[in-house]
Parts: structure tokens; sequence; C-alpha cells
């Protein structure tokens, strides 16, 4: 089959591999009928993330028809058209039984080398580093997926692969992080970075109940979706954010904001040319801009609810501001499974169509040249789907 | 190389732990665990400081009765447990003062203790483990083990060069669904000692592991080595980590076998 592999920092290939197998009995093997480039791919793509080796097949967004299934699967049959959380949960562990799925213990063949960096290991995810299981992704024509009698869930024909597909990974990603806002009725919420998950959290805030959302990013047509979607938009090159976020709330400050940036934010103070220069000296893992940002903006008492993916070790970490605003600080990989019935329904009811943030479809075949556009955040460029057959 | 490694690992506190750690006779194992339930019921009654006092001396000879292990004893060097009254094994040779007990005695060898919190009922954990022929399912440096007559077992470990390292063992404590105990038979290869005790948690059936190995001197005491690799702790924690996957979801995650994009050395 052809999948799409990262070979080495900022350079991904379409190889042909051998097709995916059953190598334990609660394995299904899908084949894929659409998969996404997840912003989180780019902190893959130029080696950001440690422990990607060469040939590693990428993609965690994906959905399609389970062609084969284990002896131990007796929840779908050949057939079935699923989509597939991104974090593998196996379903019995305490974490899994306590609505922890992205925390799962017994997901990650590779567990010692995420307990080296972080004490202990979360779930393994699809096609993201060694360290976080090794597991071969679903930017493929097929791919296997462990647990499937936990993870897979079935989507009506009536719905498209485009209206159903983010509920892999990003429409959750953006609900978890308003629910991690514990938004009350009119609430006002900040929002770094338009991208994809920032799109999502902007609408899920809304049907959480927000009064306003503040969306901030440099990319004016991400502006300009967020905007789309009720959200009023700033410019986080703009060097005097934080009074604008002030005055803009009266005095107070947004009653929760959401990092969906993450770990290479870009900003226009020193601290980002101080986080490049460290990070590229290798002395730090992260760059925190956005997050800096915004524990300084939030309002005292609120919340700091954190989507966006951090690897290692953040430097200057204004946690003063935190600890003295009494703040509170969610976040996590999405607990996906946990929110799968209910934003399906929402999608069935019309509330939300998760297609809105689609730019560009392709075929699998166009993945790397894809990357560079997505990356670069050329064209427009906000979400790509692929087409592997 | 891997004799230095002994020497490095002299610091694990080899002395807290016995193979056999039984110094407490029958009689007196009945007598404590009814003493003990005795007064627990009493402490459950009295809510008060003197039911907290009863509550803490009627769990100490709970664990004395359990166990037939006595802290005070052990201390005084007394044992009242007639030997080998507790074996499972042939019992052809007392444990006291046995070739292993010897060996394993002084501040020599590997010796190893972890422990894994498992979500699923003690007794199943405890099942699974009682039958010695599972443990090469998730322990990676047997190849097998074989129960034979009543409590002695026969264990083949992966050796270096693929000659394997073998010797027997029997069971020399066990109390169900709460310990098991075995030590190599007199005269083994090496001499080997290992226990596991399990007791029901919040957050599920909790694992403790002691596992001791001695080599003997020469080539194969430097095999029996590098069973445990540069960090036995690590090795064991990753046969508990195994062993935990296989109780809680029925087998071993695994990616060896799915396709990579990875040129193959000379392939292309």
């Amino acid at each position: 089959m052809r999948a799409v592999c990262w070979e080495s920092p900022n350079n991904v290939r379409v190889e042909h591999v051998p097709d995916p197998a059953i190598l334990n009995p609660r394995d299904a093997v899908v084949r894929v009928t659409s998969t996404a480039i997840c912003g989180s791919d780019l902190h893959l793509l130029d080696g950001f993330i440690p422990t990607m080796e060469s040939g590693d097949i990428l993609g965690h967004e994906f959905m399609g028809e389970v062609v084969d299934v284990g002896s131990r699967v007796d929840n779908l049959k050949k057939g079935d058209r699923v989509i597939v959380p991104f974090p593998i949960a196996c379903g019995n562990c305490f974490f899994c039984t306590h609505g922890l799925w992205s925390c799962c213990d017994n997901s990650n063949p590779n567990a010692w080398m995420a307990e080296k960096l972080y004490g202990y290991t979360a779930s393994g995810l699809f096609g993201y580093s060694h360290m976080l299981g090794g597991y071969a992704g679903g930017q493929a024509e097929y791919v296997r997926v462990p647990f499937a009698d936990v993870g897979p869930f079935k989507v009506p024909a009536s719905l498209s692969d485009e209206q159903v597909l983010f509920l892999t990974d990003i429409f959750p990603t953006g609900y978890m992080a308003a629910e991690n806002c514990g938004i009350q009725a009119g609430d006002t919420i900040a929002v770094w970075g338009c991208g994809p998950v920032g799109q999502f959290a902007i609408r899920c805030a809304f049907l959480l109940g927000a009064g306003r959302v503040i969306a901030i990013d440099t990319v004016p047509e991400r502006r300009r979706m967020a905007a789309a979607g009720g959200a009023e938009t700033l410019d986080s090159m703009d060097s005097d954010l934080f009074s604008t976020l002030r005055d803009m709330t009266g005095g107070l400050g947004p009653d929760a904001c959401i990092d969906a940036v993450g770990m290479e934010a870009h900003g226009p103070h020193l601290d980002y040319y101080y986080d490049k220069i460290k990070t590229m000296a290798m002395l730090s893992t992260d760059r925190i801009s956005a997050l800096r940002s915004a524990l300084h903006a939030c309002r005292k008492g609120g919340t700091v609810s954190v989507p966006g993916v951090y690897g290692g070790w953040l430097d200057k970490v204004p946690f003063g501001a935190a600890m003295n605003k009494g703040l509170t600080i969610k976040t996590g990989q999405t607990h996906v499974h946990r929110y799968l019935p209910k934003l399906l329904r929402h999608i069935e009811n019309g509330d939300i169509d998760p297609s809105f943030v689609i730019t560009h479809r392709a075929s699998l075949d166009d993945a790397p040249a894809m990357y560079k556009t997505f990356r670069d955040k050329k064209d427009g460029c906000v979400k790509v789907v692929l087409r592997p057959h | 190389m891997a004799v230095t490694a002994f020497k490095q690992e002299s610091h694990y506190d080899i002395d807290r732990w016995q193979p056999s750690s039984l110094n407490v006779g029958n009689v007196e194992r009945w007598l404590s665990m009814l003493g003990g339930g005795i007064l627990a019921a009493y402490a459950l009654k009295r809510r008060d400081t003197t039911g907290g006092v009863a509550a803490l001396a009627g769990a100490a000879l709970l664990y004395r009765g359990g166990t037939g292990h006595c802290h005070l004893y052990e201390a005084l060097g007394v044992s009242t447990a007639r030997e080998p009254s507790y074996a499972r094994g042939t019992g052809v040779v007392a444990d006291r003062g046995s070739d292993t007990r010897q060996q394993l005695g002084g501040a020599r060898g590997i010796h190893v203790e972890e422990s894994v919190t498992i979500n699923k009922p003690i007794a199943d954990v405890f099942r699974f483990w009682r039958n010695f022929e599972n443990l090469p399912s998730f322990m990676q440096h047997l190849e097998s083990v074989a129960m034979r007559e009543e409590g002695i077992s026969h264990w083949v470990a992966k050796g270096p060069a693929g000659v394997p390292v073998e010797w027997d063992a029997r069971i020399i404590n066990e109390v169900e669904n709460s310990v098991i105990g075995w030590q190599s038979l007199d005269g083994s290869t090496i001499s080997t000692a290992g226990s596991v005790h399990f007791d029901d948690t919040e957050h599920g059936t909790r694992v403790r592991v002691h596992l001791q190995y001695n080599p003997p001197a020469g080539r194969l005491g430097a095999a029996v080595a590098r069973l445990f690799g540069e960090e036995p702790s690590q090795t064991v924690r990753e046969d508990l980590r195994r062993f935990k996957q296989l109780m809680e979801t029925g087998e071993i995650p695994t990616t060896d076998g799915q396709p990579t994009g990875r040129r193959k050395f000379g392939a292309r």
C-alpha cells in the first residue's frame, strides 16, 4: 500500500510499504477513506517532537471501512464505517474506566521512553513518535487499529466523511478545550490560535454558553474564518495585545483563555526570540509565547485551558501570575472517546457542520506538498483532507 | 564486565528480604489471626483512641498470622515455625540452613523489588501468577516454567548464545490471594528465590515482587548476570508492565510486524 512516511525533519514522502495485518486479538484493519493533516503533525514534521524514526507512517485523524477484525473484536464487522479516535485506549485500565482515555495505562508499548521524560506515560497515539507508542498512522491506504473493540465509532451513512472525520481529533479537542474553561453563561473566552483546533474551540465555546469569544492569530484568513464563527478577532503580532484584551473586557480580562497554539508559538516580543534561540541551541524544548500571553491576560480566578501540544520543559513560564491571580490551568491530550456520542448528536442535529474548516482536498500522493502548504500557511490553508483511494 | 555489575548492584538492600521469611509456627499463626480478628472487630465498634490502638494491634496480628512472619521475632532471631511445616514442596531439605538460603543471605547477587497495580480482582491476579507456567508470557528472560510434582517447578531461562540456564524451584510459602514464595532447590546451577505479595487497594490489586538471583562463579555466573541486563529493576518493571497489560487487556500491545517505510540496510 501507499503511506505518508516521515523521513527526516521537513521531509515526508509517499512510500510503498507492506499492508498492515492483525497482530493482536483485539486489532482491526481499516481501509482509510479520508484522513487529515493535523496541526500537531507539523510538530513532527520539523522534528520538534523527539523519537521519530525514518520511515514512520504519519497520521492520527482518519476514518474508513473495517476490512478485518481480530478474534476478540465482537462489536465490529467487515464493512462497518468507522471513525477512529487518535488516542489508543484499552478500556480496561483504571484510567480508561475513569474516562481518562488519553491517559490509558496499557496502550503504549514504549512506555519506558515516555516515563523517562514525563514520569508516567500517556496513551499510545497513532503516528505520533516512538515515545508515544510508535504506532503506524492513518495517512495510508490501510491502517491497523489496536483495541478496536474500544476505539472505532460507527457513523451513520447519512453523514459524509467530511462531516464526521474531525470527530477523530480536532472537534473533540476544541470541545474539551472549551469545556475545560468551565464556561458560565455570558462569559468572555479568549482563544490564542485560529488553526483548526482554535476554530472548533471558538464554536464549542459558544455551544457551551459563552457570550463573547475573542480569537487571536497572525494569519488574516484564519481570523476571517474565526469571525465567521462569531468571534471578535485580534492580531497576535499586536504588541499591545494585553491592554487591548483588558480594554475589550472593561478592565477585567477574559474569564478564560484557551492556548490552541502550543509549543511552536510566534510572538512580537523579545521572549519569542529568546525561546527561538534557546530551542535552536537545544537548551529548551518549546516556544511558549502564546501560553505566557494567556497566563498574563487571564482575569483573576479565571481558567487557562491548554489544548495546544507541549513537548518538554518550558522556560520562563509566568507561574507567579498563575499563582497570585488564582488561575486554574487545565490541559491534556483529548479524551476523544468520552465526547463522541454527544458531538455526533450535535452534527446530526445540524448544530455544527465540522466540514467548514476544510480548505484543501488532495490525494495521498499530494501529501508532501500539502504538508509544506499547511506548514507555511500558504494559499489560505487551514485544513487538508487526503483521500487515499 | 558482568562481575563488575554484581559489585555495583551490591547497594541493593538485600538483607531486608529473605527468601523464607516465615518464623511463626502454624498454631501460633491461627491464634494470631483469631486474636487479630477479634481486636479488629473491637476496633470497629470503638471509634476512639483505644479503638485505634486495638486496630493497629489487630492489623499487626492479622499480618503475622496471614504471612507467618513476625517482625519482633525476626528482630529477636526467634522462629517458632516448624520446618518445613509450611512447605508445599517435597521437603527433602529444610529451608533454614539450605544452600539457597545461605547463598542468598549475604550482600551478593541481584536483588530486585518492584510493584505494579492491576485493575483486576485479586483472585484472578493471584491465580494467574500461581500457575508458574504463565510467567514466561510476560517475563522476558524466561524461556519456560514447567510444573512438576506438587510444589516443584522446572525453570528455563534464556542464556547467552542460545544456551539455556535451568534450575528447579519449589514453593516455600503460599497464602491464597496474599503471597507466593519460591526458591531454587539445593544444588541448583544458580541460587534464586522470589516472592510476590498481593494486596487489595482502591485502585486495584497491588502486586509486589521480590526477585533474587545469586549467580555462581565463572562463565555461567556471567550468563546469569546478563539475564537481567544492566538495570535489573528496569527489566523487572517491564515484566510487570507486561503482566498488567496481559491481565487487564488480555494481550500485550505491540507494533512488531506493522508496516514501516524504513529502508532496510542494503534493501535498496
